[in-house]
């Protein structure tokens, strides 16, 4: 393609007018400069903050190990919530009232209590069912067990969050199901796609795009929800910290860490986001939103033809 | 004499207390092609998706190449069929929209042998060199790996056309399927759709393409109010209404 900037023949040369000035902006641009400069300094400077303290711990084995708790719980409570979320939006579309009417109580009881009393309930779930079976209903069971020993804090904490996950996914996928466009079905069953064979190949694709987004958002918010798990004894990255701090006193740095770590993980589901969102937009345009690094390069290329 | 492809006698549709279709009977035998004409609102597309049992139709009887669509008579009862077994009588009946509905997250080549592959079990590479055949009979050998975002809406209905085709139908159903199009890009599908007429498909077709109708039709039905009010040679109900109303119709769309 050649640069717009060639001029041919007979066509009229490029406009180079004195740009508008723009006083109010640069006025909120320096506000903005200034409060950034001074919670710098002040970050940097003020003693309670204790970087050395920060520099210390951040990769102490305690604080790693419950970074690495962190991480697990939120991929395993996310698998579990979207892959109930999916089941109970399809359950609450469903033709059949007792199946959607199902679908709809779960969400109604998971989404209107709290998550972090739905965490004790789990926790003390020996005090509700002491002893757990599998078996056939109001028959006889063939496995039981101590709820004690089945539902150790770990447990809880994945069936808590999950589960909870499931109700707020639930709602995500229903809405992403629901914007696909009807004549995506019409066409699919004309061609004698079956219910589920049209809901796998064609409505949840096209229905990812408006999914991934609060997905995202669901993920990054369940990384930083995965923190009230200490309550119940889960050693994830806030307990480490809190459990050092609590034989040491030094409080702000060790919460530093942990703020740090925190950042660190939503950086990085950031761009998988992004990643993700650019996978299943394909088709949705003509072309591809570029990514970061393509735009850096045109960027270059550009500087370089205007020197 | 052999079997009418489809066989309506008495097809009533109600969408709550509206009543779309009031008694339609028409019989359109294979290799024929059919075009439906009416005012909006006159039934076309809802009877057009009766046939492939988007519709349920509420009394009447209904059958495509011998067999009811969505039932099975035992006796005097019918019994409402599986979706399975709904879904693989549709899968012998293509269909073609007015707003093409591709899958825009699929190519063009994706778009045409994702029924193939999934519902009849056809290899993939087999459904591929298939596919690729039909995108140059429609004339788009060069768009296999585009999205549909990336093609005209003429070039998109031909695709879609070459998707129906690709389940190797026994009868096709055009839902308006230039009604969306820019005049200019009219012309490519009406093409492809006279070729395939030429071809021998039997064709259903509702379309306000007067010159299709008269040039390729069989014959012509014209419906409005949900009954159908003269059906004849293309000749006769363009060339010669002989209702009142067929004759204010054409006049306005002529």
């Amino acid at each position: 393609m050649s640069s717009p900037e060639v001029t041919e023949p007979g066509r009229p040369e490029e406009i180079r007018a004195v740009p508008v000035r723009h006083v109010g902006r640069w006025v909120a641009a320096a506000i903005v400069l200034v409060v950034a400069v001074a919670l710098v300094r002040s970050a940097a400077t003020a003693p309670g903050f204790q970087w050395s303290g920060v520099g210390e711990y951040l990769f102490d084995p305690r604080v790693l190990e419950g970074l690495r708790v962190t991480i697990e719980l939120t991929i395993i409570a996310m698998a579990i919530g979207i892959a109930l979320g999916i089941a109970l939006a399809i359950m609450r579309l469903s033709p059949n009232p007792l199946v959607a009417g199902g679908s709809w109580l779960y969400i109604w009881f998971f989404r209107g209590t709290p998550v972090l009393v739905q965490l004790l309930f789990w926790y003390n779930i020996a005090a509700l069912y002491p002893k757990i079976g599998l078996g056939i209903p109001f028959g006889p069971s063939f496995v039981h067990a101590d709820a004690n020993t089945v539902i150790k804090p770990f447990t809880a904490a994945i069936l808590g969050l999950g589960l909870n996950e499931g109700a707020y996914m639930a709602e995500i996928v229903r809405a992403g199901m629901i914007s696909v466009n009807e004549g995506q079905n019409d066409a699919a069953q004309s061609l004698g796609m079956s219910r589920l064979q049209t809901l796998r190949r064609i409505v949840l694709p096209q229905a990812m795009r408006v999914i991934i987004p609060p997905t995202g958002n669901e993920t990054i918010s369940m990384l930083k929800t995965t923190s009230l798990v200490s309550v119940i004894a889960v050693a994830e990255v806030l307990y480490a910290v809190q459990n050092i701090y609590s034989t040491n006193f030094r409080t702000i740095p060790l919460l530093i860490v942990a703020s740090i770590w925190y950042l660190i993980c939503t950086s990085v589901l950031y761009v998988g986001q992004y990643y993700l969102e650019r996978y299943y937009g394909r088709g949705a345009s003509r072309e591809l939103p570029p990514t970061p690094l393509q735009r850096l390069a045109a960027l270059a290329t550009r500087r370089r033809e205007w020197s | 004499m052999s079997t009418p492809m489809v066989l309506a006698e008495g097809v009533h549709k109600r969408f709550g207390r509206n009543e779309v279709l009031k008694g339609i009977s028409l019989e359109v035998a294979p290799r024929e092609v059919m075009c439906l004409l009416g005012p909006s609102g006159s039934g076309k597309s809802t009877f057009l998706r009766c046939i492939n049992h988007l519709e349920k139709i509420n009394s009447g009887r209904l059958s495509v190449d011998g067999e009811l669509v969505g039932y099975r008579q035992v006796g005097e009862k019918l019994h409402e069929l599986r979706e399975s077994e709904v879904a693989r009588k549709r899968a012998e009946i293509g269909m073609v929209f007015q707003h093409f509905n591709l899958f825009p997250h699929m190519t063009a080549l994706e778009n045409i042998t994702c029924a193939p592959i999934n519902v009849k079990g056809v290899a993939r590479d087999q459904a591929r060199d298939r596919g690729r055949e039909l995108l140059g009979r429609v004339g788009l050998a060069d768009k296999i790996d585009a999205y549909p975002a990336q093609l005209s809406g003429g070039q998109q209905q031909r695709v879609a056309i070459a998707r129906a085709l690709a389940m190797e139908p026994k009868l096709m159903l055009f839902d308006e399927p230039t009604s969306a199009l820019d005049p200019e890009l009219v012309g490519e599908v009406l093409e492809v759709m006279q070729q395939l007429a030429r071809d021998g498909m039997t064709m259903v077709v509702v379309t306000h393409e007067m010159g299709f109708a008269r040039e390729v039709s069989d014959a012509v039905v014209f419906m409005d109010g949900g009954v159908v009010v003269e059906h004849g040679p293309p000749s006769e109900v363009l060339g010669n209404p002989r209702h009142e109303r067929t004759r204010a119709f054409l006049s306005k769309v002529l």
